[in-house]
């Protein structure tokens, strides 16, 4: 089990040095910093100084290791957009994104895996072929879309719903606001959760039908079949157990996508988040803002990964027994 | 022979696919007794799996019993509802499968599957099933049962994991069982074991049992009677003493010539030529009828119906589905 | 069993290519194909929409690029069959006095070219890196799929927003206008390689070790020749199945860079861009501006998921 773990970290931590190198490039060799940080009228020495004194003409390999050495401080660098600190920036705005993303992965996990256990186990029923034809057109409509028709639907149409921003919002602590307290804050969650969720809980559900009906074939269910075991504790037993453990691991990694997927629910939404930054940071080449994101988004994958491998390991004893080894 | 614990009678399986329905088990009638072990022989693909998984009632669609009857104690139940022949799987009839290592449920102790299994038929406390099940261990041979009983599958060789499916398919005590293969996924060295312990337990408890491998040596062993089935049907079924010695069927003599003997000074084995024939192919009249060397214009247009063969020295219950023993023209 | 000769594996696989459309008529495939009356609609879709696209220039009933044709006066005006709708204008018109019908076919013919290039440069890339790093093992191997799982980290949408980011900033004195497509065509290529390169691996993986390769070898065929004319033909069967999926994924991909306003300039619009511009006018009511392009958007991404997973399903023994 120490082992598994070490070498699981090790893994991670070659992932975060790969993604810290790509970031810094991208400082390093995409728009050269000091540009950004200048004037067209500044003289010539003065640029020459700002490089020296920003270790511009260091070698590389000394570059990397002082960029590595600020991120581990969490420093980013300030942005060329908002002349700020890009920590502070993120900070501020990544509550809002958390909180949607955590909301829309909530719902996406929960009626995906319900859909698709009910789609694996009443296989013709006309439900099912409803929740297949919805699941189809949920993976076909691009987010986007799908974000203007309930805009469309439910604020314009209908004007039960806002369409842009959090509402209000309530402060926990010293930095982290909270649209859970208030009632317009989680009626100014509904609509972004949802378009957010959707894709994901398409994708969950068709993972579970799928792997739930290959489970079903499997041999020890034919026998637990055969020993006249209880209809519901061979489903909900035997094979959703066997079902849910492939689906830990891609419903887990969909955590980290459905964050970086945010970016374009937020921009639907005008939702004050860490993608809009980012989308912004993206069109006005404002490289500390986007290789912090990239880090940022890469560090929460890593964890995401590292949680779903552990937890793996609790619930398959095959693997608790292969990581002793 | 007493009242037949399972009877099967003119059972059909058939199965619906795109290219039309095809007949995998066509009229196949059979008796086991109390105690009796029933070989089923024949090649991949003859119907003899399906034969069993239909009497333990777990004919999946697109399949579906087309016609017959199966009786349990004179009873039928064929045609029972889903949730009768439920309580009836496990408790009176119960199936071992070929591959012990996909058998058992890896996420569960082997503890869980044995004490669910026993609290779904019976009024045990838990306690009670608990203990039941550690005696079901000891007696399939499993050393340490009360520590062995809190592992998983996976911490369990191949041929003890088949020791834990025949615990599990005995735990209720059933007065039927089918053993689909039960070695075939096993090592050489542990078959012997494992088909010494099925016909030890069942003779035990009066279980009747159908066996149903391709393996003729375990069948000349341990069956008290063989059937052949070849196609969907049953060529030829009697006394294994007498079908093993005296093969009527010309299948069924090609299949006894197949055995490597070390009495047989024989060059070589004899073989079949030809191969079974699809199900969606099966030719008219005899199945058997392109690879016989001995078929007539008969065996062409009519199907063989099983029969006690008059004249030939046969011990009674031998029967055999060929036009050869029918009388007339081109019989001997 | 004896090893199947590669002549054997090829049919099992339908790699060769003389007799395949005979093979193809005769097939359980095409009897599937037959069968669904849904693909079968999905596949007229998408015939007829690539055809639109083609041949835009000559079906569409006005030029939406040519400033000479376009007027402000003909702006925002609503579809015909409406009260205050123009009938030269079927879907009517959109901020800028462009008939919405025509801009739809040209945005049609810009997603597709998008999105077919893209996914041809995935499959390229995967398909190439997938042979070698299966073929060749040992260390290129394992930096192959290194780099391939960092890249899993991220979804290929925000990998398709930095390679944006980066290349549109690195390739300043060419404007907007003429790089969009080739940059667009980048970030897809490179972010939807992976796929294809672990699944040509692991087939590449059980194909090298077959018998036909051994002899190849043996009788002197060099590497290269051997992984291109033996091993390629034996596991490209799959990469349609993805091609097919992943094209969807990649219209949407393209829709959504343009949405987001670092794809295709309002100048040159794809379905994207024009979704983008409609939905500025969303809440001013003028609802056909967005429905109209959104509305094709869906159709042509469902027809060709449909197709997608008819095809795996098709394809795949084990559900049919």
């Amino acid at each position: 089990m120490l082992a598994f773990i070490i070498r699981r970290i090790a893994q991670s931590l070659f992932v975060m040095v790969a993604v810290a190198l790509i970031a810094f490039l991208m400082f390093r060799f995409v728009g050269d910093p000091v540009n950004q940080m200048v004037g067209i009228d500044t003289p010539q020495e003065e640029v020459a100084r700002l490089r020296e004194s920003l270790g511009l003409n260091d070698p590389a390999i000394v570059q990397f290791g002082r960029f590595v050495w600020d991120v581990l401080h969490f420093n980013f660098g300030v942005s060329y957009q908002f002349r700020l600190p890009v920590t502070q920036l993120l900070a501020e705005r990544a509550p809002a994104t958390l909180e949607l993303a955590l909301t829309a992965a909530i719902f996406a996990l929960i009626v995906g895996v319900i859909m698709g256990v009910y789609c694996a186990l009443n296989r013709d029923s006309w439900l099912a072929r409803v929740f297949q034809a919805v699941s189809l057109v949920g993976v076909s409509l691009p987010t986007f879309l799908i974000g203007i028709l309930l805009i469309y639907l439910f604020a314009v149409i209908l004007g039960w719903l806002p369409s842009n921003g959090r509402g209000q919002v309530v402060k926990i602590g010293e930095w982290w606001t909270t649209g859970f307290f208030t009632a317009s804050g989680l009626k100014a969650l509904i609509l972004p959760a949802i378009t957010l969720g959707l894709f994901q809980m398409t994708l969950i559900m068709r993972l579970v039908r799928a792997e739930m009906m290959e489970v079903m074939r499997t041999d020890y269910i034919k026998f637990a079949k055969a020993r006249g075991l209880r209809t519901r504790s061979i489903h909900f037993g035997h094979a959703l157990k066997n079902t849910l453990i492939p689906v830990i691991t891609i419903a887990g990694l969909q955590l980290g996508s459905i964050i970086a997927f945010a970016i374009i629910t937020e921009t639907v939404f005008n939702w004050p988040g860490m993608g809009i930054l980012f989308l912004k940071a993206v069109q006005n080449v404002d490289i500390p803002i986007m290789a912090a994101y990239l880090m940022l988004i890469g560090f929460l994958f890593v964890i995401i990964n590292l949680a779903v491998d552990l937890a793996y390991g609790l619930v398959d004893p095959r693997l608790r027994v292969a990581m002793r080894a | 022979m007493s009242d037949p614990v399972i009877s099967v009678r003119n059972l059909c399986v058939e199965f619906v696919t795109r290219r039309g329905v095809l007949r995998a088990i066509d009229n196949v009638s059979f008796d086991i007794a109390k105690g009796e072990v029933l070989g089923v022989v024949g090649e991949s693909g003859a119907g003899k799996s399906v034969t069993g998984s239909a009497i333990i009632g777990l004919i999946e669609p697109p399949g579906r019993i087309a016609g017959g009857e199966i009786l349990l104690h004179g009873k039928r139940i064929d045609n029972l509802p889903q949730e009768d022949m439920r309580r009836i799987r496990g408790r009176k009839v119960a199936m071992i499968f070929q591959d012990p290592l996909t058998s058992l449920n890896p996420l569960y102790r082997v503890g869980e599957q044995l004490i669910e299994t026993i609290l779904t038929h019976t009024d045990l406390s838990p306690s009670a099933a608990r203990e039941r099940a550690i005696a079901l261990l000891a007696e399939v041979g499993i050393p340490a049962p009360d520590k062995r009983i809190d592992g998983y599958p996976h911490e369990f060789s191949g041929g003890m994991r088949q020791r834990v499916v025949i615990a599990l398919a005995l735990s209720c005590e059933p007065d039927f069982i089918v053993a689909d293969e039960p070695t075939t996924a096993l090592d050489v060295s542990v078959q012997a074991q494992i088909i010494a312990l099925i016909k030890k337990l069942c003779r035990e408890r009066g279980t009747a049992v159908m066996l149903v491998t391709h393996d003729m040596g375990v069948i000349a062993e341990t069956a008290d009677r063989v059937a052949v089935m070849y196609a969907g049907r049953v060529a030829e079924i009697g006394p294994v003493r007498d079908v093993v010695r005296h093969p009527l069927h010309p299948y069924a003599r090609g299949l006894m010539g197949a055995i490597p003997t070390l009495e047989t000074d024989a060059e070589r084995l004899t073989q079949i030529p030809g191969a079974m024939p699809r199900l969606s192919n099966i030719p008219q009249g005899c199945a058997f009828n392109p690879r016989c060397d001995q078929a007539f214009d008969r065996c062409h247009v009519e199907r063989p119906e099983p029969i006690e063969p008059q004249g030939e020295n046969v011990e009674p219950g031998h029967r055999v589905a060929c036009h050869l023993y029918t009388g007339g023209e081109g019989a001997r | 069993m004896p090893h199947p000769t590669p002549e054997e594996v090829k049919g099992l696989v339908g790699g060769g290519s003389s007799g395949l459309v005979t093979r193809l008529l005769d097939s359980d495939v095409f009897a599937s194909f037959r069968s669904s009356k849904l693909t079968m609609l999905a596949a007229f879709i998408v015939l007829l929409m690539f055809f639109g696209a083609a041949f835009a220039p000559w079906i569409a009933p006005f030029d939406p690029f040519d400033p000479a044709k376009v007027f402000l006066s003909d702006a925002s005006i609503p579809p015909r069959w409406q009260a205050a709708g123009d009938p030269r204008f079927i879907f009517g018109t959109d901020d800028q006095g462009r008939d919405l019908y025509s801009a739809i076919l040209y945005g049609l013919r810009v997603s597709l070219i998008v999105g077919g290039l893209g996914v041809l440069l995935a499959a390229a890339i995967g398909i190439t890196l997938g042979l070698v790093a299966g073929y060749v093992g040992g260390r290129v191997d394992a930096l192959i799929m290194r780099v391939a799982d960092v890249q899993l980290t991220f979804p290929a949408i925000l990998i398709a927003l930095l390679i944006d980011g980066v290349v549109h900033s690195l390739w300043k004195g060419v404007s907007r206008e003429e790089s969009a497509i080739p940059v667009l065509v980048i970030s897809i290529g490179l972010s939807f390689w992976v796929q294809y390169a672990r699944t040509i691996r692991g087939s590449t993986l059980v194909e090298k070790n077959k018998d036909y390769v051994a002899a190849a070898r043996l009788v002197g065929i060099p590497t290269p020749v051997i992984m291109l004319r033996h091993v390629l033909p034996n596991v490209i069967g799959p990469v349609l199945v993805i091609l097919t999926i992943n094209l969807g994924l990649a219209i949407i991909t393209e829709a959504t860079l343009s949405f987001l306003g670092v794809g295709l300039p309002p100048t040159q619009p794809s379905l994207g861009t024009l979704i983008s511009i409609g939905n500025q006018y969303l809440f001013s009511g003028d609802w056909w501006i967005v429905a109209f392009p959104g509305a094709t958007l869906a159709v042509l991404v469902l027809a060709v998921n449909l197709l997608g997973d008819w095809l795996r399903d098709a394809l795949n023994p084990k559900l049919r």
